[in-house]
């Protein structure tokens, strides 16, 4: 699948121009199923971006994680879901040098999700290099209730945490990597719009 | 807004940095200020002002006093000569508040401050918010001898101070000072450009994100050769004289003009130019590449002209 | 003399209400009969005597209501109140701008004394005595900015200068016109503006941000934003909008006179000394349509405004589905007059 193009935005939408090897430096790399073939491609570019990368793969599938292994990584870590990869990516983070290459790839949620935790930890945004693939779907706050559902692929949806049914904005926090969702029937409750499939 | 303030100690630090201290008349606080941050100060002579600007070297939770440093330049405009032979104890002083170009990211997990020369005065205040803020840092100074290094006046010793006097063979390695610092870590430098450019290539060859390099390249205007300019909404020539910024000449015939760091990085006085036959002399930190080509812009503060007409949007 | 304060409500019975002193202060936002935006900023403080422009921090009789109207909120949503850690520093400059500001503008409500950094602070309407070690954070029951920003009236930003830009890093947002602090807190000054719309396209906000970066550490500034909101409520936010948005359908032409309100915030902008932030207080004040047409200008005035606004927003400041029925009853108010110049009523 090739990397998403997404339509233009207002500011605070992030884009995602794609990786680029920024050579044998020490590397943090982060991707989900759908990242794992531009991590692949990545290499096809330059081999050397693996001599000193911690790739972290999100996602039961062995047969990825042979191919990942495949290209000399100095180690790759496996976790199921982002919840199981969040304590191992925050401490690879906290013990990195400055010059660290942080790629990610893959959804918008495990982008922003990271993107997030190393901009905690000082890593300025520009230094963050990301690429989209596979679903769009979107990781969403419910700004009544704080809580996230996660791989929402309609709009309006129905908030995992509090039952209200939500509209999406493109308004995004980078700080929480997540888009806001407010409540869409607000003013006239119970008069919900049709749902649609949401698109890039 | 201008303080009217009074010259209360003189300290000579080296053969060519004298320290200066400035109090109120009235022994009123001063505005306190952040690490790092400048005065711009005014030393009249005849019926010209030039207005230099000098980084803060005292405590800026302080509003007892404020300190500089400066260092006599006898190839300068006069304004260092002007602090160093005009000035006594006791002398009126007009200072300009307290303003921040160069501030401390407070959110760095780790400060590396690098002082080359004079370049150390910026940091000195910034040791202080530091130390106040209990913030890892660790400070590099350095100097040619130990008889120039003015900063070893100033400077406290501790483990996280280092400095480098390169006649004592003890030059800096900014490889060793930037390699296997913590995530999170900012650096900043303060000195000569040739300083500046050494620790961006370095930081840049170890991958550091361009957003945690910082530094200030603040110098007073140099002189030249007189020029004249004319300003558009009146038609009136200006004459610069060969000591004299394009700025101050302005500011002599009553010209308004906007400025604030008077060192050609803030971009206030920043003036467009309506016509150039000539080249533009840009001395500044601002204006691009490609801008400082186009002649289509001039920075007042630090920029000169040769050539046969300059025509100001004034 | 001694200020008197209401005793009224800005949620529930909604028992809000404006003297007469208070009207006829209000700060109107519109200097002519149309809108657009513009980076409309003036000096502050300054402006006649009796006007909420005169001092830095205004106080006046919906002070305590307002301060209890806070502490509500607080209780509700503690994260309407934050603070990233490297803004402390800030919290402190602005504590001792607010405390300084008022203990010299309004004497008899606050005193401050200070002997180094042992200040001892003193709020006779809220009933407040404290002695505390100024940069002391342990001898203050709650951080500095949440200390002085539940005494002092409006929401605050305070803002981080780094790489040319403004960032979002602090504040204490409980009157807010439907935005939401624990979403933008963080965001730098583009980010947080990014609903906002058509602004950016006319370059707004990159003059706003040129102008705010070069705010000095002696100089103040103000400029003056409105909306319109249904019942004079000040936690107009998005985390409560599913509570308070039915209310918005509940106007008629029998009760939008006292239903609707202008809501008007007067935004100021400080250069803060230690660390260098910028601290943007944004004070809201509510007056409802029938009170602000008794000023037959202000009637005049906000008819045309609201008649001949943009509809791109009327609907971005929420209040399109109202638009007829208000510019209907406000038609009465508009004999066809000129205005003068200038915000102020006349005679």
């Amino acid at each position: 699948m090739p990397k998403t193009e997404f339509s233009p935005s207002i500011e605070s939408r992030p884009t995602y121009p794609g990786l680029t090897s920024q050579g044998s430096a020490p590397a943090i790399m982060v991707a989900d199923a759908a990242g794992a073939e531009a991590l692949v491609d990545l290499v096809a570019t330059d081999a050397s971006v693996m001599d000193h990368a911690h790739v972290v793969l999100i996602a039961k599938a062995p047969e990825l994680a042979a191919k990942l292994t495949a290209l000399t990584p100095k180690a790759l870590h496996e976790a199921p879901d982002l919840d199981a990869a969040t304590p191992l990516v925050t401490q690879i983070l906290d013990t990195a040098k400055m010059g660290t290459q942080l790629y990610l790839a893959g959804s918008e949620g495990v982008i922003g999700h990271v993107s997030a935790l190393a901009f905690a930890r000082g890593l300025p945004m520009e230094a963050i290099q990301s690429e989209h693939r596979g679903s769009i779907a979107r990781r969403m706050q419910c700004v009544h209730c704080k809580g996230i559902t996660e791989d929402v692929t309609t709009d309006p949806f129905v908030c995992a945490h509090c039952d209200l049914t939500l509209f999406m904005r493109d308004h995004f926090s980078r700080r929480l990597g997540v888009f806001q969702a407010v409540c869409v029937d607000a003013e006239t409750p119970g008069v919900v719009p049709a749902t649609e499939e949401i698109r890039p | 807004m201008k303080l009217a303030l009074k010259v209360t100690e003189i300290e000579q630090l080296s053969p060519l940095v004298k320290r200066f201290r400035f109090e109120d008349p009235k022994g009123a606080s001063l505005p306190v200020f952040s690490g790092g941050a400048h005065i711009t100060v005014e030393m009249p002579e005849g019926d010209t002002i030039r207005r230099n600007s000098y980084s803060l070297i005292s405590d800026p939770y302080d509003g007892s006093g404020y300190e500089i440093a400066v260092r006599r330049e006898d190839r300068g405009r006069g304004g260092s000569l002007y602090m160093h032979r005009k000035l006594s104890e006791g002398d009126d002083i007009t200072v300009s508040t307290p303003a921040n170009l160069f501030q401390l990211d407070l959110r760095a997990r780790k400060h590396v401050l690098i002082g080359g020369g004079i370049g150390i005065t910026p940091f000195l205040s910034q040791l202080k918010q530091l130390d106040m803020e209990q913030k890892p840092f660790e400070l590099h100074y350095a100097a040619r001898s130990r008889e120039e290094a003015a900063g070893l006046k100033l400077l406290p010793k501790a483990a996280h101070i280092h400095v480098h006097l390169s006649e004592e063979g003890a030059r800096m390695d900014l490889g060793a000072i930037l390699d296997g610092q913590p995530m999170g870590t900012h650096v900043y430098t303060c000195g000569p450009e040739g300083l500046i450019a050494a620790v961006a290539d370095q930081a840049a060859r170890l991958g550091w994100p361009k957003s945690t390099v910082h530094s200030e390249a603040f110098t007073a205007p140099p002189p030249g050769e007189p020029f004249d300019v004319v300003i558009a909404s009146t038609g009136q020539t200006v004459t610069v004289k060969a000591d004299q910024s394009l700025l101050e000449a302005l500011e002599a015939a009553k010209v308004e003009i906007n400025y604030s760091c008077r060192g050609g990085v803030c971009g206030r006085c920043r003036t467009k130019v309506i016509a150039c036959e000539g080249r533009i002399l840009h001395n500044d930190h601002w204006l691009s590449i490609e801008e400082r080509a186009a002649q289509k812009d001039i920075m007042p503060c630090m920029s000169r002209f040769k050539g046969t007409r300059l025509e100001l949007d004034l | 003399m001694t200020m008197q304060f209401n005793d009224e409500t800005f949620r529930g019975d909604y028992t809000y209400h404006n003297s007469q002193k208070a009207i006829r202060r209000f700060p109107f936002p519109f200097d002519q009969d149309a809108y657009m935006y513009s980076v409309n900023i003036e000096q502050h403080p300054g402006g006649p005597e009796g006007s909420p422009f005169e001092v830095m921090f205004d106080v006046d009789e919906h002070y305590v209501a307002e301060m209890k109207d806070r502490e509500i909120t607080l209780a509700e949503d503690p994260l309407r109140c934050q603070s990233l850690p490297h803004m402390e520093l800030a919290g402190w400059d602005l504590l001792e701008l607010i405390m300084v500001s008022k203990a010299r503008d309004y004497p008899e409500l606050f005193t401050l004394h200070r002997d180094g950094n042992d200040w001892h602070w003193i709020n006779k309407p809220l009933g407040i005595e404290k002695k505390f070690t100024f940069l002391d954070p342990t001898t203050l029951p709650c951080g500095p900015m949440e200390y002085i920003t539940r005494q002092t009236q409006g929401d605050f930003a305070l803002l981080h200068e780094r790489d040319g830009n403004l960032w979002m890093d602090a504040g204490m947002v409980t009157s807010q016109a439907d935005w939401s602090l624990d979403f933008d807190v963080g965001m730098n000054f583009f980010e947080w503006h990014a609903p906002v719309p058509k602004a950016r396209k006319m370059g707004v906000f990159d003059k706003a941000l040129k102008f705010l970066l070069s705010v000095g550490q002696d100089q103040s500034y103000r400029r003056l934003n409105w909306t319109l909101t249904v019942n004079p409520r000040l936690d107009t936010s998005p985390e409560t909008y599913h509570k308070w948005g039915p209310e918005k359908r509940s106007v008629t032409p029998e009760n939008v006179g006292r239903k609707q309100f202008l809501r008007v915030e007067l935004q100021t902008f400080f250069r803060l000394p230690r660390s260098n932030a910028l601290a943007f207080p944004i004070r809201c004040y509510l007056a409802n349509l029938e009170d602000l047409a008794g000023q037959p200008k202000w009637g005049r005035r906000l008819h045309r405004v609201l008649r001949d606004i943009d509809p791109t927003l009327a609907e971005y400041k929420g209040f399109a589905v109202n638009q007829e029925m208000i510019v209907d009853y406000l038609s009465q108010f508009d004999d066809g007059a000129p205005t003068s110049p200038g915000i102020f009523p006349d005679g």
